[in-house]
């Protein structure tokens, strides 16, 4: 009974986001406050049913209702509970109840804090993600329920897929969403103002910490896809270009062109229409990147069961939302280009060439995505587009980013001093270049790994010079606003994510070996003793575990473990053994024993090296505390009457500019 | 008419999704079109499944069009796609070639002796090196082979009565006219 | 497209996931540490034609190994990295290729984004230009606050 009581609270969601998405609009447009105040709590109504609903599917989960499809399909009765709750998002139809209720979050967490703004604009908002949130509960129920029921009910269910069954990928999908989803809300700003015409100049200042939290959330989520795919996949790598991993690499690359454009055109009232355009692309590309997903028309690692009435339905509303949103653009955008003049050498010029490279970028990556697609589309035969391309011209789009970051807090609005800037090339290039120098002592000529120490240099050193200038020139307490603090703690991930890239891809040392116990192998300076195999299991998994222990000119480092799984259902899952280190990560996967019938004996085994690896997550992590303590800046929160003064008062100043 | 621009390109991206979700009903996506067709059969050399000591090679073969039909004991397909075979094989009014790929000599005759044997002759590549050069990178997969040795038509996965209707029988068929 | 192939295709991709998470560990038997590099370099750049989507070096898959160790021995006969790449085009298309060839087919990929860069370079350069002549830009008054 229960599994229907949550197709029920989905069709009541369903209806109360019908009621959101149609009544506030309406009443923004007649000037009806009774029905703008519908839009609180629908919203608030909508989250509660999506939100029970998501919590019978949970609960399905935690009492084995193998009558329930999905259900059956992902768990079974060995499944340890907190994997059966992962088990919720592991395949198509919970990942996408999961996206709904994220989205309901967003929602009512916007509907909370947008007490201060304009009840018409809020109004606007909040139907514009009623709007989205009818889309997904439609697709939910019509073509992926999650409830559906298996009659008669399996003594036991199959199994979750073994590559989930890992910490990783617990926390992966939803932080992922909350990022892709949290772009609903930028996205939910533009319409409004689109909408609302040049009323709401202000908008941009509301719109901020949204997009800010939204973009720290994605990079948090890439970065746990990315350490899930390192730790788990066993091939020690950390990014493959794959068609999924790019939908999600789109929004996070045009999301930080957004945060840049959004602080131009809310300090100096310039590039609004870009502005606008970007946070549609935002979210344009995260429904792209779900469509790439579960549509199945691209061949991926990752992707879901391909289903073409998905497919179909996704394209369907995306080319709805997507299509309406740019001609509404085109039909509203403001036409003439407001704001402030600025200098060849300004914020701005600075901001706007970032922005080119950026927007670019992603549509380099969204051009060698769907390429394949489009060989076929113009008969020009297969073609395989792989990390070869991306890893030839990303690198290539990002060197003038890279370059001018230094420079980015020197910059002043509207012009800048030519003296400071030179200063500043002149301190981090020699500081890069002595790093340079440094660094070649320890890298036998490895020309990726000094480039990677001199470009981390320079942009670390950018940064931390402008700490220090700002610790010595303004008093205390005012020397970095939390926007600023965690615009240095991102630039400042730049340079940890480039050690971290460029160190471990040119120093890592990767050898298949084949070992008998007690042989020894030496790979990057580190001696690997294999010391046989031994049977282990685990809740629903029986394993052969290798011992391997670990020496450095004959000093212990680490005993390490790596285990080859065969889990209840006979699926066979690598689990590699990682010894991470600051400096180094030792890494090792167990392969097949030399005779299947000696176990005892000789094994293929896969030993690593990866030096500086775990840098390029710890880059990753600074990046997104920097989206997080921007968006908390207090400047975000003024009282009400402060904002209200000042939401009249911009555009004037604005358009006299 | 500028701020119609990403309109448009969205448009063109739209048509392009929509395109894929038709070309992936109607294609399967895993089939990689060969380059060898209307290009010579690779040289090969390879001993009967039956009689090891007997030697084919393309040499042997020439002469006359015939089909190569790779299979396995352990493709599942394979398995679909046999009682095709066993009813059409002698229809087909060429020589078909069972091609065993990397299977165990034991297996793949018990495999024929249980289901039947609708091969003219059946040769075996238990390591797969010579399928290689044939582009072959799954079972089954069908080859035709004209008289002068040239990879005429090539099938990627299992035959069914309508492709063999559609695709082999004309290619069968052109090929026939052909010859003198 | 057919049910038998469906099935087909169906059942090879569930066979194919049955092992792709297992370890591509191949141990072969390099002269010396050069060799192995160029090896892993090389197969990490050509595709497993029977995997989601995969590189030689990655994948577990029977087929995966078969070119593996049909790259090693060419690599032992003394072909360089361009013929062995040809070998695997000339019987497998340029679908094994993770790395594109520029021709005319890709031309649009290789060139695309540059061609979008320049239109973008243009625009950005002409806000610039106009913005910077629109008015006299006011000398930086900034106090350090307004960063």
């Amino acid at each position: 009974m229960t599994p229907e009581l949550g197709q029920l609270a989905l069709i009541l969601a369903l209806l109360l986001a019908l009621a959101q998405s149609i009544l506030p609009l309406l009443g923004a447009w007649r000037g009806n406050r009774a029905l703008m105040a519908v839009a609180r709590p629908a919203a608030s109504g909508q989250a509660v049913f999506v939100a029970l609903a998501f919590a019978i599917l949970v609960w399905a989960f935690l009492h084995f209702d193998f009558s329930v499809q999905y259900v059956a399909d992902n768990s079974n009765l060995q499944l340890p509970w907190y994997y059966r709750i992962a088990a919720v998002w592991g395949a198509h139809e919970g990942s996408m109840l999961l996206w709904v209720l994220i989205l309901n979050v967003w929602t009512v967490a916007l509907a909370l804090f947008s007490r201060q703004l304009p009840d018409v604009f809020v109004s606007r908002v909040l139907s514009v993600l009623g709007i989205i949130s009818v889309g997904f509960l439609c697709f939910i129920l019509f073509t992926s329920n999650p409830f559906g029921r298996l009659l008669p009910m399996p003594a036991d269910g199959a199994d979750l897929n073994p590559v989930l069954q890992d910490p990783g990928m617990t926390f992966h999908p939803p932080v992922l969403y909350m990022g892709y989803v949290g772009f609903s809300v930028a996205f939910a700003f533009s319409i409004a103002a689109l909408l609302g015409g040049s009323m709401e100049q202000a908008w941009v200042r509301w719109a901020r910490p949204w997009t800010n939290a939204a973009w720290g959330f994605l990079s948090c989520g890439i970065v746990a896809g990315s350490w899930w795919a390192y730790a788990e996949l066993g091939w020690g790598g950390w990014w493959f270009w794959d068609p999924v991993e790019n939908a999600s690499f789109m929004p996070w690359l045009v999301g930080v062109a957004l945060i840049h454009a959004q602080a131009v055109t809310e300090k100096r009232g310039s590039l609004r229409a870009w502005t606008i355009l970007l946070s549609l692309f935002a979210f344009s590309l995260s429904l792209l990147g779900t469509f790439l997903v579960r549509s199945g028309i691209l061949t991926s690692v990752h992707a879901f069961a391909s289903d073409p009435r998905r497919g179909t339905y996704i394209l369907c509303f995306l080319a709805f939302v997507v299509g309406g949103s740019l001609l509404l653009y085109a039909l509203r955008a403001p036409k003439v280009a407001g704001g402030r003049a600025f200098a060849l050498v300004s914020r701005e010029s600075a901001i706007l060439i970032g922005n080119l490279m950026f927007t670019v970028a992603a549509a380099m990556v969204l051009l060698g995505t769907l390429f394949p697609l489009l060989g076929d589309a113009l008969n020009l035969g297969k073609i395989s587009v792989g990390p070869p391309y991306f890893g030839l011209l990303f690198p290539l789009l990002m060197l003038p980013v890279v370059l001018l970051l230094p420079f980015g807090p020197y910059l002043r609005w509207g012009k800048s001093d030519v003296p400071v800037l030179k200063q500043v090339l002149a301190r981090a290039g020699i500081a890069a270049a002595a790093c340079a120098i440094l660094a070649a002592f320890f890298v036998q000529g490895q020309l990726k790994a000094i480039a990677g120490v001199a470009c981390a240099a320079w942009v670390g050193v950018g940064v931390v010079l402008y700490i220090v200038k700002r610790a010595r020139e303004m008093p205390r307490g005012r020397r970095y606003p939390a926007e600023m603090a965690g615009m240095l703690l991102a630039h400042f991930g730049v340079a940890i994510f480039l050690i971290g890239v460029l160190l471990s891809e040119s120093l890592s040392v990767t050898r298949d070996v084949r070992m008998s116990p007690g042989q020894v192998a030496a790979v990057g300076g580190y001696e690997f003793r294999f010391d046989g195999v031994t049977q282990t299991t685990g809740p629903n998994w029986e394993a052969e575990q290798g011992v391997v222990t670990v020496t450095r000119n004959g000093a212990p480092v680490a005993v390490m473990h790596p285990q080859k799984r065969t889990y209840t259902h006979e699926q066979i899952q690598t689990e590699s053994a990682v010894d991470p280190g600051i400096t180094r990560d030792l890494y090792v996967a167990l392969g097949e024993p030399m005779d299947a019938n000696h176990i005892e004996g000789a094994w293929a085994l896969r030993l690593y090296t990866k030096p500086f690896i775990r840098w390029i997550w710890g880059g990753g992590l600074f990046m997104m505390l920097g989206g997080f303590v921007s968006a908390a800046d207090r400047r975000f929160r003024v009282k009400r009457d402060a904002e209200a003064t000042q939401t009249i008062t911009t555009p004037a100043q604005e358009s006299r500019a | 008419m500028s701020r119609l621009l990403p309109f448009f390109a969205f448009l063109l991206l739209a048509t392009l999704l929509g395109f894929g979700i038709w070309w992936n009903s109607s294609h399967d996506p895993t089939a990689v079109p060969s380059p060898l067709i209307n290009k010579p059969a690779p040289a090969f050399a390879l001993p009967k499944l039956d009689d090891p000591a007997q030697i084919v090679s393309k040499d042997s073969m020439l002469g006359k069009p015939y089909l190569v039909n790779v299979f396995a004991s352990w493709c599942f397909a394979c398995g679909q796609e046999h009682p095709v075979l066993m009813a059409e094989s002698k229809q087909l009014g060429v020589a078909v070639i069972g091609y065993d790929y990397k299977d165990e000599a034991a297996d793949a005759k018990a495999w024929l002796a249980q289901h039947g044997n609708p091969y003219d002759m059946v040769i075996a590549d238990p390591s797969g090196h010579t399928a290689i050069d044939f582009g072959v990178y799954g079972a089954p997969e069908t080859f035709l082979i004209d008289g002068k040795g040239v990879i005429r038509y090539k099938r990627i996965g299992p035959l069914t009565p309508d492709v063999i209707a559609q695709q082999l029988k004309p290619a069968i068929d052109a090929l026939q006219k052909e010859a003198p | 497209m057919g049910k038998a192939l469906r099935a087909w295709v169906l059942l090879m991709l569930i066979a194919i996931a049955g092992v792709a998470m297992a370890q591509a560990i191949d141990p072969l038997p390099f002269r010396d540490h050069g060799e192995e590099l160029r090896f892993q370099h090389l197969t990490s750049e050509l595709r497993c034609l029977v995997c989601q989507d995969e590189n030689l070096a990655d994948s577990n898959a029977d087929f995966a190994r078969d070119l593996r160790h049909k790259v090693f021995e060419l690599m032992q006969q003394g072909k360089s990295d361009a013929q062995i790449k040809q070998y695997l085009v000339d019987r497998y298309s340029d679908f094994v290729l993770y790395d594109p060839p520029v021709n005319t087919r890709t031309w649009l990929l290789w060139f695309g984004p540059l061609l979008i860069l320049i239109a973008g370079g243009c625009v950005v350069g002409y806000t610039i230009r106009k913005r910077s002549r629109a008015d006299t830009v006011a000398a930086p008054t900034d106090n350090g606050d307004d960063w």
